[in-house]
C-alpha cells in the first residue's frame, strides 16, 4: 500500500473548483469545517450529527434531484458507520452520485483514534464489492487531477476514496441549527416558496 | 389479492405524491413493497438496514421529494440515532409503516422483546404513534399520518398490529417439512 497523502483543505479547494450547481451533503466532522472554509454556500448540507447516514442521504437527495449532481463529501469513520449503503447506491444506481469519503485514517473529533482504514480496510474496494460502477483511490497530483475529471463527467455513481493527512484542521463553522441548515438548503434548491410550502 | 391496508397505503402514497419508497422487507409488507416496485413513479429502495432509511427520508426532502420507510418492528431498533440526531435536530417529516412482530401470538420469542419496545422507543424520539388493528384503522391512520408528517413537519410512525398482519406460523410458511432437534 503506497503511504502518499494530501492535504484535505488542498483537496477541498479542488474538488469544488469543479462543482458548477452540485449539491453537497457532508458527513458530521472534519468535512464539515473543510467545506466551509473552502466554499460555504446554502447548496452545502453540513451534518452535525447522524453519523452513518451521509451517504444514505446523499442517495435520498440524488433519487430526488436528478437532474442535479449530488455529492456525498465524507470520512472514513462516517463511512465505515454506514457501509451498507454502499450496496443500496449500487443497486439503485443513479447517475448522478459521487461519494468521496477524505480518509485520513483517523476518528478526528475524538482524539484522532485509528480508524479500521489505518489497518488496511480498503473502502474503495469495499464499494467495488459493493457492485459501485466506478472506484478510485486518490494519493498524488495525478488521480486528484482524475478525480476532478471524473467529477466533472457523468461517470456516476461513484466512490472516490481520498488519503489525506491526519492534519487539525482550522475550524470554520458554519451554522449548528439544523433547521435553519435544511431551509437553507432548500430554498437554494427548491426556491422559497415551494420550500415552505411543499406541494 | 393483496391485503385491503396495503392497496389503500399504495393509493394513499399517490395521492400524497410519495416519489421515494424505503423499504427493509417483512412478510406483512410483502404487498406493499410489491405494489411500490412495481409503480414507475416510486423510487422503491432496498435497504441493508433501517437506519438508511431514516437518511433516505431526509435526503429525499432536502429535494423536494416526499417519502416513506417501512420496515418491521424489530428494525425500528436500528434507526434511533438517525431519528434523533437527524429528524428531530432538523424538523424533517418522517412517514413510516412498521409491521407489529412479538406482539400478539408471536411464536419466536426473540422478537418479543423489541417488539414491546417500539412505541415506547418511538415516542420518546418524539415521533407520533399510531397502532392500529384493522383495515380500516389502517387506512385512516396512513392518511392522517402522511398529512401530519408533510405538511406539520412531524415524524410519524403507523405500527400495523399483529391482529391485523397475522401471528404467522414462519416455520410451516417457509418450510416444507419441519423437525426439531
Amino acid at each position: 500500500m503506497s503511504d502518499l497523502k494530501l492535504n484535505r483543505s488542498d483537496v477541498m479547494k479542488r474538488i469544488m473548483d469543479v462543482r458548477n450547481n452540485a449539491l453537497v451533503i457532508t458527513g458530521l466532522g472534519s468535512p464539515v469545517w473543510d467545506l466551509a472554509a473552502s466554499d460555504h454556500r446554502p447548496e452545502n448540507f453540513y451534518s452535525w450529527g447522524g453519523m452513518g447516514c451521509a451517504i444514505s442521504m446523499g442517495l435520498g437527495c440524488a433519487l430526488a434531484q436528478s437532474d442535479k449532481k449530488v455529492w456525498v463529501i465524507t470520512g472514513d469513520g462516517e463511512a465505515l458507520m454506514g457501509l451498507g449503503s454502499l450496496a443500496t447506491v449500487a443497486a439503485q444506481r443513479p447517475t448522478n452520485l459521487a461519494i468521496i469519503v477524505l480518509d485520513n485514517e483517523h476518528y478526528g473529533e475524538t482524539g484522532m483514534q485509528r480508524t479500521h482504514t489505518s489497518y488496511g480496510t480498503d473502502i474503495a474496494a469495499i464499494a467495488a464489492g459493493a457492485g459501485i460502477p466506478k472506484t478510485m483511490t486518490v494519493n498524488d497530483e495525478k488521480t486528484l487531477k482524475g478525480l476532478t475529471t471524473a467529477l466533472s463527467s457523468s461517470l456516476l455513481p461513484m466512490v472516490a476514496v481520498v488519503k489525506v493527512t491526519a492534519s487539525k484542521p482550522n475550524l470554520v463553522l458554519p451554522s449548528r441549527d439544523g433547521v435553519y441548515i435544511k431551509n437553507q438548503f432548500r430554498q437554494a434548491v427548491l426556491g422559497a416558496t415551494e420550500a415552505m410550502h411543499s406541494s | 389479492m393483496p391485503d385491503p391496508w396495503t392497496t389503500e397505503a399504495h393509493r394513499l402514497f399517490k395521492k400524497f405524491n410519495i416519489k421515494t419508497v424505503g423499504y427493509v422487507p417483512d412478510a406483512g409488507l410483502t404487498d406493499l413493497i410489491n405494489s411500490c416496485e412495481a409503480d414507475n413513479d416510486i423510487n422503491a429502495v432496498v435497504m441493508t438496514t433501517e437506519e438508511e432509511g431514516i437518511g433516505l427520508s431526509a435526503g429525499a426532502w432536502l429535494g423536494g421529494d416526499k417519502s416513506a420507510v417501512l420496515m418491521q418492528s424489530s428494525g425500528v431498533g436500528n434507526t434511533v440515532n438517525a431519528i434523533a440526531s437527524i429528524i428531530a435536530s432538523c424538523q424533517f417529516p418522517l412517514f413510516m409503516i412498521v409491521t407489529m412482530r412479538g406482539q400478539f401470538g408471536e411464536s419466536n420469542p426473540w422478537q418479543i422483546p423489541m417488539g414491546q419496545a417500539v412505541a415506547p422507543v418511538l415516542k420518546s424520539l418524539g415521533v407520533q404513534v399510531y397502532e392500529v388493528q384493522t383495515d380500516q384503522e389502517a387506512t385512516e391512520a396512513i392518511e392522517a399520518g402522511l398529512k401530519m408528517a408533510f405538511v406539520s413537519n412531524a415524524a410519524v410512525a403507523v405500527l400495523i398490529g399483529q391482529k391485523l398482519i397475522g401471528a404467522k406460523s414462519f416455520i410451516a410458511d417457509v418450510a416444507e417439512e419441519v423437525t426439531h432437534v
